[in-house]
């Protein structure tokens, strides 16, 4: 092995204890990253947690029924004829005693001061069958007990009991003219129905005075019975009716807000980045022209100006590793919250968290890589030009 | 004077890596400025709302309505001079994307923009279109963003009404009285929307979404609020009133949780720049430890050592800062006409300017205190040996 060969690279401890003798600098640089970092992991976990709240809010098994162009459940309404004749309809499950697996529900929305606050928010209350609790797996009941039918209880989603106040067990809500009990707590395993009001659908109906329902949910016999029980409704004159996938329904409800919170994100990453990579252009200079004897020394010893460009690349993207490293970490933090907002679309109060998936990892990462590569990129080329003469004789 | 022309020329020793920091600076005073207005933005509403002006609503919550015969009930009520009913059309003009949203309302035409003297219409476009039952007023923004003229038909869809599509012509368009005016607004006769729901909907008919009340003197808001929710104590729709700008407030609180991820934001922007300021800093007063070593030497105080340092640290913030406030201006005019609708009001306050200029004397300040003291306190031995 020749000389040359040996020397083509410089090696990774050097180029990490130059990072280390600046300590100060590199804390500097690297800090400034790692919070432009965590605003672009932060955005990309709350959208992925907002994605994920909906998805699981539907089940692949179920159907969701609506008013014809209706876009949410808010806004339709189903006649209680029409409501029986879905239950008639081929491709619906049915349990061992042949009864139709079909949830007729109403939907309304009342206001509840938030907890530490006075000012009212809008909540979703839903009234169901018990068999709509039944085709909502996902929701476990983790205190007290459901509501009876005929009686004015009621049971909360887990943000509700958290977020807002007067919702313990045996507490009263008042609301539509009559006193509700709070009888239970569910957990809606990170599902859309964290933020809902659960209580009987013929009960609140009667107080809200309404005659139709909002939405009829019905259980497929199969999966694959979908297009069948789309092609018998819109056959039927009498259904004027859209009928979804649940999960396309709640993808749907909120893209509106995930579109507005990744285009907000990405501005301001975009803008951010630019003073990040500004820090580690400045830094990366200060660095090139610290050493510029070092770098003619290292020239006179045989390295290339390409290894040069790389060594100095390198210290670049290793600082920003760090600096996105650690922005992160800091981002992970943010999975033990919640945020409560207003989801235009259904206009309601809708919890969702952030979530962490390796996809945005990876994005996370090369976002960074990119920064120090785009930051370190002019400096380093002016370190390879440098002419070793000139180099050794600046020492 | 001689200080501040040293600290002015010690700026440009290096040239590159100040005008860096300096580029770094204005794009950070910026994009702080372009957020505190979207924040703004957001109570676009609630800045508009006039006292004397009220709003009753369904006490349930918002999505339900009220028999539209109270209008005659809350204005037999002492105090009020003016009600008109607003319903939330909800109308879908092309697509349900943001760029193509603005506001619909059918409203009691006949008194509304006598409720509302912030929008200026002209005397004939009004009269025009109280004749015409299909009529519509639209706001100067809307008007601009998709080129409507006085006679164009506005196609539109409502999941709400439902109905298939409805046509309204454009009879007349309405200019804001100030800055502060949010003219993203499409207005149409209330009587219309009830004729169509009484031929389609019979049961949907003679509803009113909410009331504008219009009150004589807006120092008994509370009182004449009372007194409408009174009158409909025990009925079927019991009412809530409060004041427009608790109304329009009542909506930003809903959305409360990006409104305060967006200014803490702001904030962290402001927290990255003084890392690359602080950092900049602190390589410039090593490099000239051997400087500040020589000027003790002479006889300078420390004082005046540490004050070139820190000056140095001020100016350039205050460079940076100065672009970044100049360059606000054109860039959130070039951002309103980029997001078409989403911001009816979209303009930069003075207490932003403020907030700009204050972040950046800060980030100057601090960034330049660790390496002042540094400067200050370089024993002139260590200094001289040191070869930066």
């Amino acid at each position: 092995m020749n000389a040359r060969q040996i020397l083509v690279k410089i090696p990774f401890s050097y180029i990490f204890r130059n990072l280390w003798t600046r300590k100060v600098t590199t804390l500097l640089t690297a800090g400034g990253m790692a919070l432009v970092v965590f605003v672009f992991a932060a955005v990309l976990m709350l959208d992925a947690g907002l994605k994920h709240t909906l998805v699981s809010t539907g089940s692949y098994d179920n159907a969701i029924l609506l008013r014809q162009s209706s876009q949410t459940e808010i806004q339709s309404s189903v006649y209680r004829d029409q409501a029986s004749l879905i239950e008639t309809l081929p491709g619906i499950a049915r349990d061992a005693e042949g009864n139709p697996q079909v949830s007729k529900e109403v939907l309304v929305l009342t206001q509840i001061p938030k907890r530490g606050s006075d000012k009212p928010q809008n909540v979703v209350v839903r009234g169901l069958p018990p068999i709509g609790v039944k085709l909502r797996p996902q929701v476990k009941l983790t205190d007290g007990r459901m509501f009876r039918v005929g009686s004015s209880e009621i049971v909360t989603g887990r943000s509700i009991a958290e977020g807002f106040e007067g919702v313990g067990i045996g507490q009263r809500l008042r609301f539509a003219g009559r006193e509700w009990t709070v009888v239970g707590h569910f957990d809606g395993g990170k599902s859309g129905f964290d933020s809902e009001i659960w209580g009987d659908v013929e009960q609140m109906m009667q107080a809200f005075r309404r005659s139709t329902y909002s939405s009829v949910i019905v259980k497929l016999q199969d999966r694959d019975e979908f297009a069948n029980l789309q092609q018998h409704i819109n056959d039927d004159q009498r259904l004027i009716l859209d009928v979804k996938r649940e999960p396309a329904f709640y993808e749907e409800q909120s893209s509106s807000l995930s579109t507005f919170i990744s285009v907000l994100g990405i501005t301001l990453s975009v803008i951010f980045s630019i003073g990040a990579m500004i820090g580690a252009m400045i830094t990366m200079y200060a660095a090139v022209a610290n050493r510029t004897g070092e770098i003619g020394t290292l020239r006179a010893l045989g390295f290339r100006r390409s290894s040069i460009l790389a060594a100095f690349l390198a210290e670049s993207v290793l600082l920003a590793l760090v600096g996105g490293a650690a922005g992160l970490i800091l981002a992970s933090f943010l999975q033990a919250f919640t945020i409560t907002t207003m989801n235009w679309q259904s206009f309601s109060q809708l919890a969702f968290g952030f979530y962490l998936t390796p996809a945005i990892v990876v994005k996370t990462m090369l976002f960074s890589v990119f920064m120090g590569l785009v930051g370190g990129f002019l400096p380093s080329v002016q370190a390879a030009r440098l002419e070793i003469v000139d180099s050794l004789r600046a020492a | 004077m001689h200080y501040l022309r040293l600290v002015f020329k010690n700026i440009f020793r290096h040239t590159l890596r100040s005008l860096l920091t300096i580029v770094g600076l204005v794009v950070a005073i910026l994009a702080f400025g372009l957020l505190q207005t979207v924040v703004n933005a957001w109570y676009a509403g609630a800045d508009m709302a006039s006292a004397n002006r009220l709003v009753t609503r369904n006490a349930t919550s918002l999505v339900f309505s009220m028999p539209a015969y109270y209008r005659e009930r809350i204005k037999a009520i002492d105090g009020v001079t003016a009600v008109a009913i607003s319903n939330w059309f909800g109308g879908v003009y092309k697509d349900q994307t943001f760029k193509n949203f603005f506001a619909t309302f059918a409203v009691d035409s006949d008194v509304f923009f006598d409720l509302y003297p912030e929008f200026k219409v002209k005397p004939d476009e009004l009269l025009a279109f109280k004749r015409d039952q299909r009529g519509c007023m639209v706001g100067r923004l809307i008007a601009d963003q998709h080129g409507f003229k006085v006679g164009d038909v506005i196609p539109m869809t409502s999941p709400i009404y439902g109905g298939g599509t409805w046509e309204f012509t454009v009879r007349g368009i309405y200019e804001p009285k100030d800055q502060t005016t949010v003219t993203r607004q499409m207005y149409f006769h209330w009587d219309y929307l009830n004729e169509q729901m009484k031929k389609r909907f019979p049961k949907r008919a003679e509803f009113a979404g909410v009331f504008i009340v219009q009150i004589a003197d807006g120092s008994r808001a509370a009182e004449v609020s009372q007194a409408i929710d009174k009158e409909f104590r025990n009925s079927l729709a019991e009412t809530l009133t409060e004041t427009e700008k608790a109304f329009s407030l009542g909506f930003v609180a809903q959305t409360e949780a990006i409104v305060t991820a967006v200014k803490i934001v702001s904030f962290v922007v402001i927290v990255i720049i003084f890392a690359v300021v602080a950092n900049t800093m602190a390589m410039t007063a090593r490099e000239r430890l051997a400087e500040y070593a020589t000027l003790k030497a002479l006889g300078f105080p420390p004082v005046f050592v540490a004050s070139l340092i820190f000056g140095e640290s001020v100016m350039i913030s205050a460079l940076g800062g100065a672009i970044g406030i100049a360059l606000t201006f054109p860039v959130a005019a070039g951002f309103k006409a980029m997001m078409g609708t989403m911001f009816p009001v979209f303009y930069v306050t003075g207490q932003t300017v403020a907030m700009q200029a204050t972040a950046a004397l800060a980030v100057g300040v601090l960034a330049g205190v660790l390496p002042s003291i540094r400067a200050a306190n370089v024993k002139i031995v260590d200094g001289l040996r040191y070869a930066g």
